[in-house]
């Protein structure tokens, strides 16, 4: 369980690279269900027709869908002794569904700030053929 | 059309973003998220955080409230280029977000397919107090046609 960690600031290094976490192939009810939690119903996530007439195969994950996997990963890396406090996402190539995507850190900063232990992290967020669906970086803070 | 400087500091109508409880269950079921601290307010209280909190990406879905721009956008033409979150509290069940989106920047760069516009787009979300508690930052890459 995601929770059961706690980010031990101490024992961190730059250029560490920290356990990936490999979600779920993406499914077309979770981008439904997606489109109902956040409210965006662009049609070019949940309907198959509508994204080819746009010019894609089909429907497309939200980019924002993707940046949720990189949450709930930063999340379980900061557990409860770490809060985010930056979060940040460029997007990059479309997730389908039935794609794989896997989210993987790297320790890029460890600094302090107001005698509070911070932590910058590098995400990455790729397919299982390797393709970059988005980069990203949070800044993590002692609780 | 293009969009021009003038734009800059346009803001939007204030509007309120509610925070429930239902809500962010079904956002974090969503995505596949099990943290319970999303859920389990039991678990939750037992640690510093000391109540059930929203994941991270949940303050997007203030964006179907309202605050739309006084501004024709083409919206075949945007896309979602980046996001970002400032956070200054945790967000929790019950709370009342008063949030106003602004156009804070407007600039051009040469891409492969020409030049674009990138336009980005802050909403700030204070609580009842007017203290902030969060800005989510869109930048919108606004392609030629």
């Amino acid at each position: 369980m995601a929770t059961t960690t706690s980010l031990d600031f101490t024992s961190l290094k730059e250029g560490q690279q920290l356990k990936s976490l490999t979600k779920p192939p993406v499914t077309k009810v979770q981008l439904v269900k997606y489109a109902g939690a956040s409210g965006d119903f662009n049609p070019l996530h949940t309907d198959d027709e509508f994204a080819k007439k746009v010019g894609m195969d089909g429907a497309i994950a939200h980019g924002m869908l993707i940046m949720g996997f990189l949450g709930e990963y930063v999340m379980s890396i900061a557990g409860t002794s770490a809060e985010i406090f930056r979060f940040r996402m460029r997007f990059g190539s479309v997730t389908r569904p039935g794609d794989q995507i896997t989210c993987s850190s790297t320790v890029t900063k460890i600094y302090k700030e107001e005698d509070t232990h911070c932590v910058e992290l590098a995400l990455k967020a790729e397919k299982a053929n390797g393709e970059t669906v988005g980069t990203g970086i949070a800044h993590l803070r002692q609780l | 059309m293009e969009l021009d400087n003038s734009i800059i500091g346009m803001t939007g109508e204030s509007f309120t973003f509610e925070v429930e409880k239902g809500h962010i269950k079904r956002f974090a079921e969503a995505i596949g998220d099990n943290n319970p601290l999303y859920i389990n307010q039991e678990y939750a209280e037992k640690t510093p955080y000391q109540s059930v909190i929203a994941p991270p990406t949940f303050l997007i879905a203030a964006g179907a409230n309202g605050g739309d721009l006084p501004l024709e956008l083409d919206t075949k033409r945007m896309l979602h280029g980046e996001q970002e979150f400032i956070y200054y509290k945790s967000v929790r069940p019950g709370d009342s977000l008063q949030c106003q989106m602004k156009v804070s920047d407007l600039y051009e760069r040469e891409g492969k397919s020409g030049s674009m516009q990138f336009l980005i787009l802050d909403t700030e979300m204070k609580d009842p107090q007017g203290e902030l508690v969060a800005i989510s930052r869109m930048n919108i890459i606004y392609r030629k046609i």
